[in-house]
């Protein structure tokens, strides 16, 4: 994001802007990515309730993803899930997931 | 007090990614959880530290709530005011909407130079939820001691050497603390306890005066365990009894999970993080804090057998 | 025209002031000669006379965090302090300021301590006088009054806390004949408060406090050393409509016989009162003497200043207040005020009054005579004992 002057930032110190840091990309921080078994999921939700970003992605009351935008592959969803449908797998060298 | 998973799941977060906290940190666990188990809209106060530093670097927040950071001792005075304000403003029919005000604090900001500041909001009875995410040091200035850290536990001011092992005092119970100001609601949680930790701040919100709820917040960082452990080490915590779940409702004490034959010895909770490897092979030591861990769940049970 | 007659002390001044602001949020801690504003503050509040969530802190640092957190909220906030009340909320001083909330404190000043004394002096307002406040120091209760008036109207559009200043003990606790607006005249001249950034509105949620790094830190002060240029001119629109309900003229300064005047002595609040009566006195004996009152500090009204003093022959700065190391506050600004210009007069500090010490007729004119004789020094004092008493 490009650097504002204090003439167009808004006073007193306020973000006027609620939730935007979802414009900072944490992804490019992990090492390793989390692997999700669409087949092998129970969906318990588990892995939702417990990650520490918000990234694993449930629509209608399901999982349909984990937004890798995010994730900082702290492995606590492979490390909490029951069934083992999330392995983390480590991040390619040209840095792809 | 039945909670919909789904529906808390599908339930568009507000707090948001894009944070800095570090990875397998427990406090964005703790917030997430505790924003999906509010039903009504809510204010939140932040005492300066991790959460608070790592959420809303200028111009970037994570928060979707309207959100407060005032300083570092006076999450709960901050909130008192913007609760005050509140009921000044409803009695005056300006305001009509459901609101509830909520406070986290590390334990640095809460146990520490914001005990006076919550001692007092609690004594004047204003009605929020003070959210502690107790991860026993001040962690955002680099993993140093606060009464809330362990006896015995490594940290930048309570170092290792021949002269010293580590913290000499045992941690305060600032939970025993709060509930001797008689509030209506005071809890212990975790995260790994996720619907535990959810159904208590749901009881906290919806209770008329000030609620109280202590969650453990292991660091990967200040603790030294691999990040990914952070919810099994919050398990241990509770299977050693060295942070029991447990309820004070109008002064009445209940816990709410006791592992009984399951109970483990303190040591695999020793074993577990490198903040204690220099006490790994001092088995003397490792009694002593058997000891205080057992005196004080035996004082727990006592308490809520009383009923 | 609703002006009516009251016989009050500071204190009771500022609490009939805040009755009729009538805020939303008071949340204040004792503190000696502060104290008496709270007492019927509260009595207000018990009879119901005012809407206010009166809220009783266990400290001053939670009283400026609590009023911090209800300003935020959106509401009209209040309260009031003294000396090391004020110090203990320092830090959240400069915060209210920086967040740009419009709070209003009554500061009723009394020394810093140690050792520990309850009296009057200015250590404590001046320490503050970098924290981005506004801050208006009032010679008597109905400055007091007025100046409580004008600082919410004032503070509301600029978004900027104000403090009103009071000597302790000498205002806050003396009666004195003064004259208030009625109530409804009051409500009228204050308006309403309609800030455009709120906590409670909860549908446009704002995050207020962030953290900045060296990215933006210097941006934001920017803004607050722009906003306090835009103070004066506000200041000035408003005292103009106070002074037609109040049938006065007011400015950021006051001037007694400087027109003509050859020595001048300039001072703050209570001590003002002292230098105009020793000023009607010399004028009996044909001395072409003149006074200043300095009534808005912050933000230093250097071009008024300048305009009153240029072209005098000599300047005696009274200050209640030290700085360690350097030259008295006020003495200091009003010196750097008149640096530029050719006409300058020369200006002395008289250092007086510190932890209440009592300053009279016979000191200010001991101050006079200097000027005029000019043995004046630099640096003076008044009323210290330099020997021992016999």
């Amino acid at each position: 994001m490009k650097k504002k002057s204090w003439k167009s930032i808004p006073e007193g110190g306020i973000i006027t802007t609620p939730g935007n840091s979802l414009k900072f990309k944490t992804g490019d921080w992990k090492t390793h990515y989390p692997e999700w078994n669409k087949e092998k999921c129970i969906q318990c939700l588990r892995c939702h309730f417990l990650c520490p970003e918000g990234a694993i992605k449930v629509k209608n009351g399901k999982v349909v993803g984990i937004d890798l935008d995010y994730c900082k592959g702290c492995g606590i969803c492979a490390d909490e899930c029951p069934v083992k449908a999330i392995v983390m797998k480590k991040v390619g060298e040209n840095g792809s997931d | 007090m039945r909670m919909n998973l789904k529906q808390l799941a599908s339930k568009e977060e507000r707090f948001v990614s894009g944070h800095r906290l570090c990875p397998g940190c427990a406090a964005p666990i703790i917030v997430r959880l505790t924003l999906k188990a509010i039903k009504q809209a809510v204010v939140v106060a932040t005492a300066t530290g991790c959460l608070e530093v790592s959420s809303t670097i200028f111009p970037y927040t994570s928060w979707r709530v309207p959100w407060i950071h005032n300083a570092f001792e006076n999450a709960a005075a901050t909130i008192s005011g913007v609760e005050a304000c509140y009921r000044a403003l409803k009695r005056q029919g300006k305001i009509r909407k459901e609101i509830k005000f909520v406070a986290f604090g590390g334990d640095g900001g809460t146990y520490d130079i914001g005990l006076q500041s919550l001692s007092g909001a609690l004594e004047r009875g204003h009605d929020f939820l003070y959210v502690c995410y107790d991860n026993e040091a001040y962690m955002n200035t680099g993993i140093q001691r606060s009464s809330a850290t362990p006896m015995g536990a490594w940290t930048n001011t309570s170092q290792v050497g021949s002269a010293q092992l580590g913290k000499k005092e045992h941690m305060k119970d600032l939970t025993s603390i709060v509930a001797a100001h008689n509030i209506p609601y005071v809890a212990q949680a975790t995260p790994a306890n996720y619907l535990d930790l959810m159904r208590k701040v749901e009881k906290g919100v919806s209770i008329k005066g000030p609620a109280f709820i202590n969650v453990l917040s292991p660091c990967p960082r200040g603790w030294r365990f691999p990040h990914n452990k952070t919810i099994k080490i919050a398990q241990l915590a509770v299977d050693t009894c060295f942070w029991p779940l447990y309820e004070v409702e109008n002064g009445v004490y209940k816990i709410n999970f006791d592992p009984g034959k399951n109970k483990k010895p303190i040591r695999e909770w020793i074993l577990s993080q490198g903040r204690y490897k220099h006490l790994w092979k001092n088995r003397g030591f490792i009694r002593e804090i058997q000891e205080f861990v057992d005196r004080r769940w035996e004082r727990l049970k006592q308490l809520s057998s009383m009923g | 025209m609703g002006v009516i007659k009251k016989a009050m002390t500071g204190a009771d001044a500022a609490a009939e002031a805040m009755r009729q602001i009538n805020p939303d949020v008071v949340a204040a801690y004792p503190i000696t000669p502060q104290t008496p504003i709270m007492h019927r503050f509260a009595q207000f509040v018990a009879e119901g006379k005012v809407k206010t969530e009166f809220v009783t802190v266990e400290s001053e640092h939670s009283a400026m965090s609590a009023c911090v957190g209800a300003a935020t909220a959106g509401g009209r906030v209040m309260t009031a302090t003294s000396a090391n009340g004020l110090a203990l909320m320092f830090e959240i001083v400069y915060i209210a300021a920086s967040n740009r909330l419009p709070i209003v404190m009554n500061v009723v000043n009394r020394a810093l301590s140690g050792p520990i004394n309850i009296h009057c002096d200015h250590s404590d307002s001046m320490a503050c006088r970098d924290s981005g406040w506004i801050q208006l120091y009032s010679e008597n209760a109905e400055e007091v009054y007025e100046n409580n008036l004008i600082a919410i109207k004032l503070a509301e559009r600029v978004n900027m806390p104000v403090m009103v200043c009071q000597d302790g003990f000498i205002t806050s606790h003396s009666v004195e004949s003064m004259r208030v607006l009625d109530d409804a005249s009051v409500r009228r001249f204050i308006g309403q408060y309609k800030p455009k950034h709120y906590l409670l509105d909860v549908e446009h949620p704002i995050t207020s406090g962030p953290f900045d790094f060296y990215d933006y830190y210097f941006e934001h002060k920017r803004q607050q050393i722009e906003a306090m240029t835009k103070v004066i001119p506000a200041f000035y629109e408003i005292v103009d409509e106070l002074g037609k309900l109040m049938g006065k003229h007011y400015e950021t300064v006051e001037e007694y016989y400087l027109a003509d005047a050859e020595f001048v002595v300039v001072s703050l609040n209570s001590t003002a009162g002292t230098v105009k009566h020793t000023v009607d006195e010399l004028r009996k004996q044909g001395k072409r003497v003149g006074a200043l009152k300095i009534r808005l500090f912050r933000p230093f009204p250097r071009e008024d200043i300048a305009k009153y003093l240029r072209g005098k022959k000599a300047v005696a700065v009274l200050d209640r207040a030290a700085t360690f190391g350097h030259v008295a506050p006020l003495y200091h600004e009003i010196r750097s005020a008149l640096y530029e210009f050719p006409d300058k007069p020369r200006v002395v500090s008289y250092i007086y009054g510190l932890g209440g010490r009592d300053v009279n007729l016979g000191h200010i004119t001991k101050v006079f005579n200097e000027l005029e004789s000019g043995t004046a020094q630099e640096e003076n004092y008044l009323g210290v004992r330099d020997e021992d008493e016999p």
